[in-house]
Order: C-alpha cells, then structure tokens, then sequence
C-alpha cells in the first residue's frame, strides 16, 4: 500500500515539476538562454498568491489571472530591455547576466519579505479525500489539476496559434525564421514573457503545497534544470515525463535511502543523464 | 615572459609588503584578496584558456576545505593536508574532465553547477566524516597571538597565489596554452590535427581545480569552521567569473587586477550597505557585462591607446 502511495504523490508532483520547469525549458529551447532568474520568478508568483490570499482574501485560483499578465509584462520587458542586448553573446555571458539579475530579484524579496518561510494556509482548509487508504489531499489534487491545465493552455498556444507557430519556427531554424518574415526580436520577447508567466503561475501553485522564502529560489531552478536535461529540451512533454521521472525518483529514493539523499539522487541522475542521454527522454530539435 | 606577465608577478611581489605597514584588518584583506586572486586565476584556466564556461569553483573550494578540515582534525600537518587536498583535488578534477568536458556550453555549464550540488549533498549526508549540517570545528594551529596568526595565514594564501602565477605563466607559454587557446578557438579542427583534447582540457581542469582546493583548505584552517552551506557557496563559483569578465578574460595580469578590484568594491558595499550586499553585486554584474563586455582592459587600449592602424 506503501507503494501505491508513493506512487500517486509522486503522480501529482510530477506534474507540478513539469509545470516548474516547462517556462525554463522554452526559454533556453528557444532563446538559447539558461534563465537563472526563473527560481526567483517562481518565488515571486508564490508571494504574490500568498499577499492576495493574507491582504485581499483573492483566492489562489484567481492569483494565477493577475499573476500570469503581470508575470508576461514583466519578463517581456526583461527581454526587451536588458537580456537583448547580449542575446547572442556566449552561454558564459547570458549565463551571468541572469544570475546577476537573480541576485537583484532575490536581494529585494529578502528585504521586503525577509527570510522567514511563510505558506499560505486556507481556512477552512480542503481537507483530503482517501480511496483504499491511500490519502490525496484535496488543494494538492487541484494544484495538480491546475498545472496539468496550463501546461495544455501552452501547449495549444504553440500548436494553434499564429505566434506559437512562430515561436517554435524560430526555435527551429531561427535565420528561416527570419526570412520567412518572422519579427524574431519581439518573438524572443514573447517567449520570455510566456517563461515568465508560466512560472509565476507555478509560484502561484507551489505556495499551496511548499513553505516559500526568497531561499527557496534555488531549489525550484534546481528541480528546473533536472527535469530539462531528463525529459529533453524541445517539448512540453519532454518536460511533463521529466517531471514525472523526477517526482518518481525522488519519491521512490527517499522512500528506500531516506529523503536526505533525494537531492544527491537526483543531481547524480541528472549528471549521469548529461553524460549518456543528452537529449533526454523525448529530446528532439522542434519545440512542438 | 611577456610584459603583461611581468607586471602581475610585480604586483604580487607589492602585495607581499603589506604586513609591513598595516594591522590585522588590512591582513584580513590581504588574505582575501590573495584567495580571491588565486580562484580567478585557477577559473580563467578553463574559462579563460580552454573558453568552457565552469561554474565548479565551489565544488572544488569546499572539497579542498573539508579535505583539509578532517585532516587536520585527524591531527595531520597543516601543510601536509593543503598539499593532500591539492593532489586529492587535481587527480579528481583531471577525472571527472575526462567525463564531464565532453559536454559543451549550456550542458557543461549545467553539469559543473550540479557539481556544486552533488558535492554539497554528499557532504551534509556524511554526517560521520564532515559533522553533516552542522558544520566542522577545526583546531587552532599555532596561537601565538592574533597579528602573528594573521601574518602567517596572510603569507600561507600569498605564497599559493605565487605558486598559482607561476603554473598559470608557464601554462600560458606552453605548447598546453597553446593547445587549450586552439580548443577555444575550434575544438574540432584542432581535434583534426591531432590534438589530443581530452587530455588538454582534464589537465586545464584539475589545474583549476587543484590551487582553489588549496586555497579551500587554507581558508578552512584559518577560520576554523566551516560548514556545508558556507564553503559550497555557489557565489564562490560565480565570483572568480565577475572578477575574469571584469578584468578581461584570457589574461592572468588583467584577471588579478579584477579580483583586486572586485574585492575593493565588495569591501565598500559590506560595510555599508550590508542588507543589499547581493543586490549591489547583482547590478554590478549586469553593468559590467551590458557595458563593458571586455572588462577594464578594453576600457584602457581603446581610451588611452591610439595605435595607427593598417600602417
């Protein structure tokens, strides 16, 4: 029974660490740049659930509506004004800036929110439902639920319409692209505005379930970078099986060598990974 | 040797006066710097010659403190620990190339941050061998006062700094420079003419390795604790990189000067602005590489040095 129900929590969770990563993935699929400041955005999309839910009594379900424009402005204008200019710098330099602007992002979230772990608690609380004995609470479920929903919204973006065809265009053959008529500059943008939203509604997502604190900025980029290099670029179901083989992993791994081995599980898979699978489970050269 | 060469191992023959006329703060800087120096010169071996962008600095600084640490709590020498952590450090980087240095840009990168973690890990979970999360308490070495401490730990870190300039000048005057500024050019034709990169690229790599394992272990010794969090800080990693991109890459004298100048910056922003230290650092880096993506030494040729050109 044990077994069934590291099974399911790893299910739910999976799909969340897809959710983490999938604004990752695209970012450095199609701009080809290794966005460190995504842990923070996450961070900041779970204070800003948080501050709603405390201040204004909004609802989480209702922060993922103004998280994801406010997250989209944000990030397109991060592109537009500061990450453009060095875009096709080498990966040392892109690399640097981002973590520059993360430790800028990181610094402010300290001082206005300090250091304390804080989550958000509703009242009432939802409780869990149990099928057989194993037990799924209910706000984890709908978390779930949300994730999978948004990472459906993206993937009908890039699949249906007009500018997710040009996004994944340009990540494709981006000189093509160009010819083709494509404003590749403003796609560039766009696709960082998406990352940027994505991960803001995963913040908004992830204060249900974890403690948050500016500190926890680099576990959610860790658990990005893993499910990336495990799932493949190029897919969002690449970063869905990514996440699920994590979530199983680090669900399983804690269960037989106990959960403070789970990161060096993980981080070792990832390494073995790089190494013998670069591409990852579904790795292909088209983002859908 | 060239003259830029010169000019660094001058300035560090400067660096050495300073006990002469200042007290422990200025030791306590003068350390730092030296340690600061040796991260950025060991970093610009691989990142600078071989143009790999590595993030591993501070998997190796706290492998060459806990090496050190649990040596000396295990009643060895100090020397001899520094020097056991430096080969331990080198033959393990020099392994690990031989796999990781396979792996190109973003991977690489990716990979040499995990490093940081793995090792991080490996240490809190040994709780046996590294005191775990809580930290190792390292036994004092001499005691003979706080100014003779800081002068002979001031001294320890100047001398790996010599030590590091030296191998770094002769690497660069090398047939292996010559080879490691070939990959970074073009790996695959210098692949094609019989370069032997994977042999190249794990010497570059446990020779950055193995001098900040040193400077790990010296700085281990000298504060006398250390803790998992604190010595696998992955600041250390991004720091030497600043401070190379600052100076502008490739050149050890240029490299020096930026940690130089670095540590003075970072000096002035602790003392004032301790609650937006980070922040400081973060806008920083962004002006730096918006601004100036050639550091301070394009800064100088293009701003004071009008050579006639096409004569």
């Amino acid at each position: 029974m044990l077994a069934v129900q590291v099974l399911i929590n790893a299910l739910l969770l999976g799909c969340l660490y897809g959710c983490i990563a999938i604004g990752f993935s695209l970012v450095w699929g199609v701009l080809n740049v290794i966005n460190l400041i995504h842990g923070s955005f996450i961070v900041l999309g779970a204070y800003l659930a948080w501050a709603a839910y405390q201040w204004l009594s909004i609802p989480p379900w209702f922060a993922l509506a103004i998280a994801a424009p406010l997250f989209f402005g944000l990030g397109y204008l991060l592109q537009q004004l500061v990450l453009n200019r060095v875009i096709t710098a080498p990966v040392l330099v892109t690399l640097t800036l981002t973590f520059g602007l993360d430790l800028i992002l990181n610094n402010v979230m300290i001082y206005y929110f300090k250091a304390d772990y804080r989550k958000l608690t509703l009242s009432p609380p939802m409780g869990s439902v149990s099928i057989l004995d194993v037990v799924v609470p209910v706000d984890r479920l709908l978390a779930t639920a949300s994730a999978l929903a948004l990472t459906g919204l993206l993937y009908l973006l890039l699949r249906r319409s007009r500018i997710g065809r040009a996004i994944v265009a340009v990540r494709l053959d981006r000189d093509a692209a160009v010819l083709m008529g494509v404003d590749v500059k403003s796609i560039y943008a766009i696709a960082f505005g998406l990352g940027a939203a994505l991960a803001g509604c995963a913040g908004v997502l992830m204060s249900l379930i974890f403690p948050i604190s500016p500190l926890t900025s680099a576990t959610f980029l860790g658990k990005s970078f893993v499910v990336c290099v495990l799932g493949g670029l190029g897919s969002v179901s690449g970063a869905l099986a990514g996440g699920l083989l994590l979530a199983f992993v680090e669900g399983f791994g804690s269960t037989l060598f106990g959960p403070s081995h789970a990161i060096t599980l993980s981080f070792g898979l990832l390494i073995i990974f790089l190494i013998v699978r670069p591409q990852g489970l579904l790795g292909r050269k088209g983002f859908e | 040797m060239t003259r830029s060469n010169l000019a660094l191992l001058v300035l560090i023959a400067c660096v050495a006066a300073l006990p002469l006329f200042a007290g422990p703060y200025a030791l306590r800087l003068g350390t730092i710097a030296c340690m600061y120096a040796v991260l950025a010169l060991s970093w610009n071996v691989v990142g600078g010659f071989a143009g790999y962008p590595s993030f591993a600095t501070a998997a190796f600084f706290g492998f060459g403190a806990y090496a050190t640490g649990v040596l000396l709590n295990d009643g060895v020498a100090l020397t001899l620990s520094v020097v056991a952590a430096l080969i331990s450090s080198f033959a393990l980087a020099a392994l690990l190339g031989t796999v990781l240095l396979r792996l190109r840009g973003h991977y690489f990168a990716i990979a040499s941050l995990s490093l940081v973690e793995v090792l991080r890990e490996f240490v809190n979970n040994a709780t046996d061998l590294t005191g775990g999360g809580m930290g190792l308490n390292i036994p004092l070495t001499s005691g003979s006062g706080i100014l003779a401490d800081a002068s002979f730990f001031f001294f320890a870190m100047w001398g790996l700094l010599l030590a590091t300039a030296l191998v770094v000048i002769a690497v660069s005057s090398s047939k292996l420079g010559f080879g490691l500024a070939c990959i970074r050019q073009n790996e695959t034709a210098s692949n094609m003419v019989g370069l032997n990169a994977t042999l190249y690229k794990s010497i570059a790599f446990g020779l950055s390795a193995c001098f900040v394992s040193a400077a790990g272990g010296i700085y281990a010794a000298w504060v006398h604790y250390i803790d998992p969090s604190d010595v696998f800080d992955i600041l250390y990693s991004v720091k030497p990189i600043v401070m190379a991109l600052m100076g502008g890459l490739g050149s050890p004298f240029g490299v020096v000067c930026g940690a130089l100048l670095y540590l003075g910056l970072e000096e002035v922003v602790w003392r004032n602005y301790i609650q937006i230290h980070s922040g400081v650092l973060g806008v920083l880096i962004v002006i730096l590489l918006l601004f100036l993506p050639h550091g301070l030494t394009s800064l100088r040729t293009s701003m004071f040095w009008r050579k006639a050109k096409h004569v």
